[in-house]
């Protein structure tokens, strides 16, 4: 019955599989993309107050969902790795953080330029643009504690802890921002989202949640392929992928 | 120097011969003792402390109504730096000279014993800083109130800055040169400490009341007691692999 669990943590299986997954969900990603981009910026009506500005929500929205959610994962990936000693989950984890950080940073960047007309400042010390940097620099920490030790297990085990560790504090820093700012904060536009959405803005929005959540997990995919082929290359199923995959005469 | 922990020889099989309090005491001493021998090293972050908070008044403007309102937030960011500094100097010596092993070894549960070390850095690198705070507020002319509550705030607040440096100092103990690396990892952690203390000093310099904040850096001090020599415990045995 676990059979498939344990296919799963082995490194050749994975390998294949990972495999397969990315241009499985990397496909629709960019179909459901397509779809949600000429929903978003074709047919969605514009914005009574915001004018076509709003139009960037279809890139900042699905953006910050996603920085979040996938320092979640590679905590979760992290957890499993240190508890069950699963080496694939370590690898998931660290694949992780080199995307989080970029849709953390797509995030911050679509939110200052969104800023500059709806406040007419580019960076507002609002809670939520706050948090967004912190989590940045929570990556920027785990990247940096994974590149810093020589030994991969030992890379592993610290950066699984600290991205648990991390997590836990995760609420507690975003609290205390918003608490921070709530006592800060001027007479700003701090309002990102309308109160109620209409509907025809509303669905090519959720088509690009949907979308940039397949991409992720895509791209996770080609990561995580990538990673275990530079961890398990000494292995004879690594050996046989890379000579198949050099041309010939290369080694 | 854990040469007092084993009187008891082979004594990983038997039953333990201290308690958990007698050890966390003999832990304590002797980290207290070893940390006023490298007298230097715990001075530093008291000095440091000094020197940053001489800076702003020279940087910014000497006059008291701005100092004043600068204040808070300087000298809790002073105390932030300052505790940042010495962290790397919490698990480097005793994984150095074979300290930890010993410790790793003994058959009491690590997160108690690390606890007692943290503690033991605490007071030695903490302690002045809480004691030269109220001194320097003086010199920012802050009003005797919110003079009380920033050394209040600081005193609940900078064991909680040690126990999370304590999980970076562990993560990084076996690192050479990671003391920028150290400060990356451990800042972010920190930041709802400094927001609540330097807001706790802010509501009193402007007559309100601060009790929620210290009411928050206390429950967070807790939280961090129980949970963080846990994880930094996790993190030693990684780094003394």
């Amino acid at each position: 019955m676990w059979t498939w669990f344990f296919r799963l943590a082995s490194p050749p299986h994975f390998y294949a599989l990972a495999g397969k997954l990315s241009s499985w969900l990397l496909i629709p990603a960019l179909a459901l993309l397509a779809i949600g981009a000429w929903g978003g910026l074709v047919l969605a009506p514009p914005d009574y107050q915001q004018g076509d500005a709003f139009r960037i929500i279809y890139v900042h929205v699905p953006s910050a969902y996603l920085s979040m959610m996938i320092y979640v994962t590679m905590a979760l990936a992290g957890a499993i790795g240190l508890i069950w000693r699963i080496k694939i989950a370590h690898a998931v984890a660290a694949s992780c953080a080199p995307i989080g950080a970029s849709f953390t940073f797509a995030a911050l960047v679509t939110g200052a330029v969104w800023g500059k007309p709806m406040w007419g400042t580019y960076w507002e010390w609002d809670p939520r643009l706050t948090s967004e940097l912190i989590l940045l620099f929570l990556y920027f920490g785990y990247m940096g504690l994974r590149g810093a030790f020589e030994d991969l297990n030992q890379a592993d085990r610290a950066s699984a802890i600290l991205a648990v560790a991390g997590v836990a504090n995760v609420p507690i820093i975003h609290f205390s921002v918003v608490w921070w700012a709530s006592l800060h904060q001027g007479p700003t536009l701090s309002k990102l989202e309308a109160p109620s959405i209409s509907g025809d803005m509303l669905w090519p929005l959720l088509t690009m949640i949907l979308a940039f959540t397949l991409f992720f997990l895509g791209i996770l995919a080609m990561r995580v392929r990538g990673e275990v082929l530079a961890r398990e290359f000494q292995a004879r199923w690594a050996q046989d992928v890379l000579r198949s995959a050099t041309p010939e005469g290369a080694n | 120097m854990a040469v007092s922990l084993r009187t008891d020889g082979a004594g990983a099989a038997d039953a333990p011969a201290l308690g958990l309090l007698e050890l966390f005491r003999v832990i304590l001493e002797r980290d207290l003792r070893v940390g006023l021998r490298r007298w230097s090293d715990a001075s530093n972050s008291a000095l440091f402390f000094i020197l940053v908070v001489t800076l702003f008044p020279l940087a910014l403007s000497p006059r008291a109504d701005v100092l004043r309102t600068l204040a808070p937030g300087v000298l809790w960011i002073a105390a932030l730096l300052a505790t940042l500094l010495s962290l790397h100097l919490l698990f480097r010596a005793d994984l150095e000279d074979g300290t930890l092993e010993q410790l790793l070894t003994l058959p009491y549960p690590l997160g108690w014993m690390l606890l007692a070390k943290t503690i033991a850095h605490w007071i030695i690198t903490g302690i002045p800083v809480v004691v030269m705070a109220p001194i320097l507020a003086i010199t920012y002319h802050l009003p005797l109130n919110a003079l009380t509550v920033l050394t209040f705030s600081l005193l609940l607040g900078t064991p909680t800055l040690s126990l999370l440096g304590s999980i970076g100092a562990a993560l990084t103990a076996g690192l050479r040169g990671a003391g920028v690396l150290l400060v990356f990892i451990v800042a972010p952690l920190m930041l709802p400490v400094l927001i609540l203390g330097a807001r706790a000093t802010d509501l009193a310099l402007s007559g309100e009341d601060p009790t929620g904040p210290l009411y928050l850096l206390g429950a967070l001090l807790v939280l961090a007691i129980s949970l963080a020599p846990i994880v930094a415990a996790g993190a030693i045995r990684v780094s003394a692999d």
